[in-house]
């Protein structure tokens, strides 16, 4: 038993790495984006710049199922492991050039192009990863421990992230804001050549999967995996509970307690981004472990139970949880400290425009509960009053004393727990769901589609309807605007819970067919 | 049991319906227009509306509810599997 074990502790190693390695190059990309918006879309307009980059943005989440269906494909003719090689080398390969890609500034329209492309090229190696390893490490485990097994790739997303947040917050603090303005982000890009090199390296010496290799071996592989996944009748209606029943669900919650959280504290609760973001990795640090715990226990008591009970909470929890996190930010509801407040308003010539003059505006105040809130306003006073100026750009931010970053740490770290409670056990859930000769392709559409189309866009949904809610809150009187976003997930996660209560079965843990 | 999982089937059809319709009207094209009209950002986001959210949840959810509807989803009490082999 010590030697299966073994054995399938360096299969889930070397899968589990690979995974993670992937996840954090596709997730820098998303952390970067309003810098790398300032560096290859044109900068005249930086609202226009920063939109261009999150549609690039969503154009990796769209081509995810696109990347599922070519590789997985692949994977149920080719074998799981060559498949999964690749995806690793072609993540790596476009991470590391678009840390190499000149700005806009000197190739013009070119830088655009390029990255939005290899953003593409990011956005199909994933689609062709995650099911590969799945897939991988739930043919080697044993059925009564495959639930706990393939947790471990269920960490990797979260891990991925965190990694990526820890790099760039390292990366910022070893050098000025200019320098990692200028190139210092760069870096991070190039490090994931080095960490593609190691996981190429371990997952080489691997074997193919026993399951497939039987099936290859007796010529039980699939001619058309395509055909077979979706033209079946029979096998497609368990694509479509798979995504409407749980996925669909499932994404939505990972992209709300990891993305939408970081976006609404930011934007909507302006606290300062750099604690947000080691809110965020703590939350991570202190939720990750029950990825497994969750994935364990879908092996005692099922996969359903333990999926379900995650979403059902989360539809109960998002409204209070976020009204709170609200709150606790002290948007309006904190006392200032008169005497401590300074305005200072510095008066420079425009670089590009020696002519006009730049005023920027920087506001300090100190508030009683050890809260300290930084403004700069920034405005250019043309010299020919006849044309229009333009609008005055503002940058605020909260820094929160320490009681009101552990409870918000808290608040994150409860959303990090329903995502555990949903994805920990997912992988052995789909693989359960699919035969082995076309599992690879089956079980990948609807994972990405589900996390990567309905997850993938939450924030961008959310974020426009609040916006919307914003804009009319003056004429509406509501005061709870900021509490719209969470529409979209409450319903996504809904509809998926009824659906999976109603006719996921849930009791099959057979994967030899 | 088996009865309200075929009788669900018209609630995911009539979700089908007014998804789409909820999304064509009252997001995808007034934001197409106004992205015709120069802004940027409400175009992409018209266009992913339209064209990418849209089809996927309209057409799985008809989907899903035909073949709630038809019976594809039913089982037998003694069913302890998903029933997918493949076959």
């Amino acid at each position: 038993m010590s030697g299966n074990n073994s054995g399938i502790r360096k299969v889930i190693g070397a899968s589990s790495v690979g995974t993670m390695i992937e996840w954090y190059d596709f997730y820098l990309f998303g952390s970067l984006a309003p810098l790398i918006s300032t560096k290859f879309f044109p900068q005249e307009n930086p609202t226009a710049a920063f939109l261009s980059t999150l549609a690039t943005f969503a154009a990796g989440f769209v081509v995810r199922p696109f990347g599922a269906l070519f590789f997985g494909r692949l994977g149920d003719l080719v074998g799981r492991k060559y498949t999964f090689m690749m995806t690793l080398v072609l993540m790596g390969g476009a991470t590391f050039l678009i840390g190499c890609v000149p700005g806009y500034d000197t190739i013009g329209f070119l830088a655009p192009l390029i990255v939005l492309l290899l953003r593409l090229l990011q956005g199909l190696a994933l689609g062709g990863e995650y099911g590969g390893a799945a897939t991988y490490v739930a043919e080697h485990a044993p059925a009564d421990r495959r639930g706990y097994w393939t947790s471990w790739i269920q960490t990797t997303a979260t891990a991925g992230l965190f990694i990526s947040l820890i790099v760039i917050m390292t990366t910022k603090s070893a050098m000025n804001e200019g320098d990692f303005n200028d190139w210092g982000w760069r870096i991070p890009f190039w490090i994931s050549i080095l960490m593609i090199g190691v996981s190429y390296l371990i997952r080489r010496n691997m074997h193919e999967s026993p399951l497939f290799a039987k099936a290859k071996a007796e010529g039980k592989i699939a001619t058309n995996p395509l055909k077979e996944s979706f033209g079946n009748k029979y096998n497609f209606k368990f694509v479509l509970l798979a995504l409407l029943g749980a996925t669909m669900g499932q994404g939505v919650i990972w992209y709300t307690g990891h993305y939408y959280a970081m976006s609404f504290l930011k934007t909507d609760c302006k606290v300062d981004a750099l604690q947000v973001e080691e809110m965020m990795t703590w939350a991570f640090v202190f939720g990750t472990p029950f990825f497994v715990f969750f994935g364990w226990l879908s092996d005692k008591i099922g996969r359903k139970k333990v999926m379900l009970a995650g979403m059902l909470i989360a539809v109960f929890s998002y409204f209070p949880i976020y009204r709170a996190m609200y709150d606790v930010a002290g948007n309006g509801k904190r006392t200032e400290i008169a005497e401590k407040t300074t305005v200072e308003v510095k008066r420079a010539a425009d670089k590009d425009n020696p002519k006009d003059t730049v005023l920027t505006t920087i506001t300090h105040k100190e508030f009683t509960d050890g809260a300290v809130y930084n403004e700069t306003q920034t405005t250019v006073k043309l010299a020919d009053i006849s044309k229009e100026a333009p609008k005055p750009r503002v940058k605020a931010a909260t820094v929160l004393p320490s009681s009101a970053f552990w409870t918000l740490i808290g608040f994150i770290f409860i959303q990090v727990i329903f995502v555990t409670m949903v994805y920990g056990p997912i992988a052995a859930f789909l693989v359960e769901l699919f035969p082995t000769k076309i599992r690879y392709t089956s079980m990948s559409l609807p994972y990405h589609i589900g996390n990567g189309v309905f997850g993938g866009l939450m924030p961008a949904v959310a974020t426009y309807l609040t916006t919307t809610a914003k804009g009319t809150a003056t004429a509406t009187g509501s005061s709870d605007w900021y509490l719209q976003g969470i529409w979209y997930p409450v319903i996504i996660v809904s509809v998926s819970f009824i659906i999976g209560l109603l006719y996921i079965n849930g009791k099959d843990k057979h994967i030899n067919d | 049991m088996n009865t309200i999982r075929k009788f669900a089937g018209i609630i995911w059809l009539a979700l089908g319906v007014f998804a789409g319709y909820f999304s064509i009207t009252s997001i995808g094209l007034p934001k197409f227009a106004s992205g015709l009209a120069g802004n940027q950002s409400d175009m992409v986001f018209g266009i992913i509306m339209l064209f990418i959210l849209t089809p996927l949840i309209v057409g799985s959810l008809l989907i899903f509810g035909y073949y709630a509807l038809t019976g594809e989803y039913t089982r037998n009490n003694d069913d302890t599997t998903t029933g997918n082999t493949g076959s």
